[in-house]
């Protein structure tokens, strides 16, 4: 077989698999190497340890707090909810293995080559490719795209044992739920295990070192989350750093430190979610001289090109914000401009951020305070779910949306939502901002009646001071 | 039975008229053969006549109002009989017709292929027909914003108020979003540069229609030169031009295209394509000669449509270059080139001849140094093109030889007056004598 292509894509995930997928189209020959890594394979991360399955057990966890929280007020008959988390771990793998297979028929369908084994650029316009029980191959690539994607961050002392001092990796596949657990970091992956735990019957204590859950949306998407969890029993505590872990002891201690000092909890299991590092090592990229940025990723342009022609880099190796959806638009980018097409580039200032915990979390675009600090004049229309129809239809009155325009001529700058559902309202905003929207346009559409949707139309009104329901 | 009345084609080449003024009101007693109302055509104004006899019933075009061909224009009927049908029949059809002449007007020359669809998106469909790359959209962008029939440009909703706040006309800009839409960015480059600013500081003002209402000295001067000259009551200017710069800078820039190659595009600049130039540019500048006799009203046309003259076997025909002002010297000269060759094979659609709004007629080819025009109405001058020749002439205080042109304007007299004619025709000469300054 012929080893030359047009592209070679190293790693499948979100980012690689969606720019083999768009080179192809272009008519690029196209190959892409995956390792199958721990936390990888066919779908990266997201599809295998990440996203997918995290939201298949989001819905177990749903379903388990809205029958026991809810079942009465909505006219089901109680029963007696059973907890098992082996069967809703079995069905997030189903959800994913579906998902998996489905990126190997893409794959044929464009005449993709997939290439099992860890792949290594080998100077100019060669990637290597160790293959598990096999010999090496040897692809040789006009161009080369790295998408190696990202791995679980931890801190010093809290090192992986897979057991008790755990990451999102092992806490997708826990066949036995502890009877106590502590969720390190505050971000969406912490918040989204606090709430699975938590509806399992969990014994859930969130730490987050900042004043605030989620610290990345506007404050008061946390303030409102810290609220919700609390009500729910969930033991949050902001400002709190974490110090040490005792693993020897039984139950395992943690030692936590506040302005007011040190603190012990007790807990079976740590679930470290402090966030995910780029996987740059055993890339080859030190070996053709790639630059890397200060927060170390692959230093890129806006058309993803590296420091070295004829390489580009996509996804979690080129920066933040590490998400799937800008990965894989990363991966259109480059491979369009490959192609020699003239893509625009990604406006990284509209890629919505969003957390599937109950209520969800989802932003785009700038928060009123950064607007301010823009220079805008700002406005801020918000209108809350509490008198909202489709929000008390399905028993979830609990958040709001809030939209940030600026005075002059009306944009939305952007969108900031807490509430049932609102991760679908985020792809509105989304669009609403990239077709350069005003408060006018949102409000002017007839939103359907009754969705949640109406809430985003609502609060472009009350931007505008024209609210009708409220 | 109810009789229709409708805008009848009163000429082969009419698309719409104007109803000037109905002779009758509603619920007045027609008989057939009555004058019921007076229609402004592209040629001149007609009489309608009733066809039925019964009850003006219903006005359906009020007095101003331009339809197309065919549209019903009001309806004659009995006192009490049903005319639903008939109006509700006339109101579907104005409807699909107002998206077609929108579709088309939007698409430009251009072939339409989604005529259903509303202007705006029309041209965007145009844009993206253009093909894949960026720079076909953007040609096919920047041509199609701002046709004096108030087309849509497409801009972002907030481009458009920046746009609106800043005084930038979207019209100009070249739009860098998706299908050459105008975004943000655009506008606010636009108000760095100061391109597309509407101020006079920045350049002349793109046109828009005006409609300007009759002084009663104006009418009087309409009415008293009207009886002493014809229809059109003309007067002449005649000016003589130095073209020695203009001559030269043609030679620089055909010996440059020559060096260029050919890429399609016609490798020579002709004189009167720096005469159109020069024109479209002074029109620009002077809106008021760019404008027509209208019933009761001048009409500031909102484009530079110039006409040129043309001598064809039996007789001479002037296709129309549109939009003269917003193109530069080269697409002036490939255009102007291919209209003139299709009218002397007699090639050229109806739109290709019709509508002009400024004339010129050069006879420089022959050994005329100077002659006079006669206006073809409704455009309210034309410019006659005499021979260049070698003459002596006075330069601070010495003779020396230069080549001169004479060019004699025919002016509509109820619309221009002498002065405005006679600053016209200094803007021309002057870019004739500085052509840089056209070129900029």
């Amino acid at each position: 077989m012929a080893d030359k292509f047009d592209v070679v894509v190293i790693g499948a995930g979100p980012a690689g698999y969606v720019c083999a997928i768009r080179a192809a189209q272009l008519g690029l020959k196209t190959a892409c190497v995956e390792s199958n890594s721990y936390e990888g394979g066919f779908g990266g991360t997201c599809l295998n340890w990440g996203c997918i399955p995290a939201k298949a057990l989001l819905e177990s966890a749903s379903l388990a707090h809205k029958l026991e929280s809810q079942g009465e007020a909505f006219g089901v008959k109680p029963v007696e909810v059973e907890y098992d988390m082996g069967a809703a771990v079995s069905r997030s793998r189903e959800i994913s293995e579906k998902l998996v297979g489905g990126i190997s028929y893409l794959f044929k369908k464009n005449d993709i080559e997939s290439v099992v084994g860890h792949g290594r650029i080998a100077g100019k316009g060669k990637v290597r490719v160790e293959v598990e029980d096999g010999d090496d191959r040897e692809l040789e690539a006009e161009h080369i795209v790295v998408a190696t994607g990202s791995v679980m961050k931890t801190f010093p002392g809290f090192e992986f044992d897979g057991e008790k001092v755990i990451g999102s990796r092992e806490a997708l596949a826990l066949d036995e739920l502890p009877g106590k657990m502590v969720v390190v970091g505050g971000g969406y992956v912490g918040v989204e295990f606090a709430d699975v735990f938590d509806a399992f019957g969990v014994e859930v204590t969130l730490v987050e070192a900042l004043d605030t859950l989620v610290p990345g949306f506007d404050p008061e998407l946390g303030k409102t989350l810290e609220r919700t969890y609390k009500k729910r029993g969930i033991d949050v505590r902001t400002e709190t750093k974490v110090k040490s872990v005792d693993r020897d002891a039984d139950p395992m201690v943690l030692t936590v430190e506040t302005d007011d000092g040190e603190d012990t909890i007790e807990t079976d299991v740590v679930l470290m979610a402090v966030g995910r590092k780029p996987v740059l090592e055993d890339v080859g990229l030190e070996e053709v001289g790639a630059e890397t940025t200060e927060d170390g990723f692959i230093r890129v342009d806006e058309m993803l090109r590296t420091s070295v022609e004829g390489i580009y880099a996509i996804g979690d190796v080129a920066g933040q914000p590490m998400l799937a959806h800008k990965g894989s638009h990363e991966g259109i980018v480059a491979a369009e401009h490959i192609a020699g097409e003239d893509p625009h580039p990604l406006r990284y200032d509209n890629i919505p951020s969003i957390g599937y915990c109950h209520p969800e979390i989802a932003s785009i675009g700038l928060s009123a305070e950064q607007a301010e600090e823009e220079g805008y004049d700002v406005k801020v229309g918000k209108y809350p779910f509490s008198a909202h129809g489709r929000a008390l239809t399905a028993g979830d009155p609990e958040g709001f949306v809030k939209v940030v325009s600026e005075t002059k001529y009306g944009e939305v700058l952007g969108v900031h939502m807490i509430g049932h559902n609102v991760s679908e309202l985020a792809a509105e905003a989304g669009i609403g901002r990239m077709l350069e929207a005003t408060v006018e346009e949102f409000a002017a559409h007839p939103h359907g009646h009754p969705t949640m949707s109406e809430a985003v139309m609502e609060a472009a009104l009350a931007a505008m001071d024209r609210a009708i329901h409220r | 039975m109810a009789t229709k009345v409708v805008m009848a084609q009163l000429s082969p080449t009419m698309e719409e008229g104007r109803l000037v003024e109905w002779k009758v009101s509603e619920g007045d007693e027609i008989e057939q053969g009555d004058i019921v109302a007076e229609i402004e055509t592209d040629k001149a104004n007609m009489d309608v006549e009733a066809l039925g006899s019964g009850v003006l019933r219903r006005i359906v075009v009020d007095e101003g109002e331009t339809v197309p061909v065919g549209a019903l224009i009001g309806v004659i009927a009995g006192e009490d009989e049903d005319i639903s049908g008939i109006l509700e029949e006339a109101e579907a059809a104005a409807g699909a017709e107002k998206e077609e002449v929108e579709a088309a007007k939007a698409g430009g020359a251009e072939e339409e292929e989604e005529a259903e669809e509303e202007g705006e998106e029309a041209a965007a469909g145009q844009a993206e027909a253009g093909g894949g790359e960026r720079a076909g959209q953007g040609a096919a962008a920047k041509a199609a914003p701002g046709r004096r029939d108030g087309g849509r440009v497409r801009a972002s909703p907030v481009a458009r108020k920046m746009a609106d706040e800043e005084g930038i006309d979207l019209s100009r800009l070249e739009g860098s979003g998706p299908g050459g839409r105008v975004v943000k960015a655009d506008v606010e480059e636009a108000v760095e540069s100061g391109v597309g600013r509407r101020d006079a500081a920045a350049g002349p003002e793109r046109l828009t229609e005006e409609r300007i209402e009759l002084s009663q000295m104006r009418k009087a001067i309409a009415r008293r030169l009207t009886q002493s000259l014809g229809p059109v009551p003309h007067f002449f200017l005649t000016s003589e031009i130095d073209m020695g710069r203009a001559l030269d800078l043609r030679a620089e820039i055909n010996g440059r295209l020559a060096d260029e190659g050919d890429e399609g595009e016609p490798t020579k600049i002709g004189v009167n394509d720096l005469l159109l130039k020069a024109a479209a540019e002074a029109l620009v500048r002077h809106p008021e000669i760019n404008a027509s006799w209208g019933e009761g009203e001048i009409v500031r046309h909102g484009s530079v449509d110039l006409g040129i003259a043309v001598a064809v076997e039996e007789g001479l025909i002037t296709p129309v270059l549109r939009d003269a002002d917003r193109k530069g010297l080269r697409r002036i000269a490939a255009e102007a080139g291919g209209l003139i060759d299709r009218a002397r094979e007699k090639d050229l659609q109806p739109d290709e001849y019709q509508g002009a709004t400024f004339s010129i007629s050069n006879l420089g080819m022959f050994p005329i140094e100077e002659f006079t025009a006669i206006i073809n109405p409704p455009e309210a001058a034309i410019l006659a093109v005499g021979r260049t020749v070698e003459k002596p002439v006075v330069v601070d205080g010495e003779v020396v030889v230069r080549r001169r042109m004479r060019v004699t304007m025919s002016c509509d007299h109820r619309v221009i007056d002498g002065a405005t004619g006679a600053r016209f025709l200094d803007t021309f000469k002057g870019m004739l004598e500085n052509p840089l300054a056209m070129l900029l």
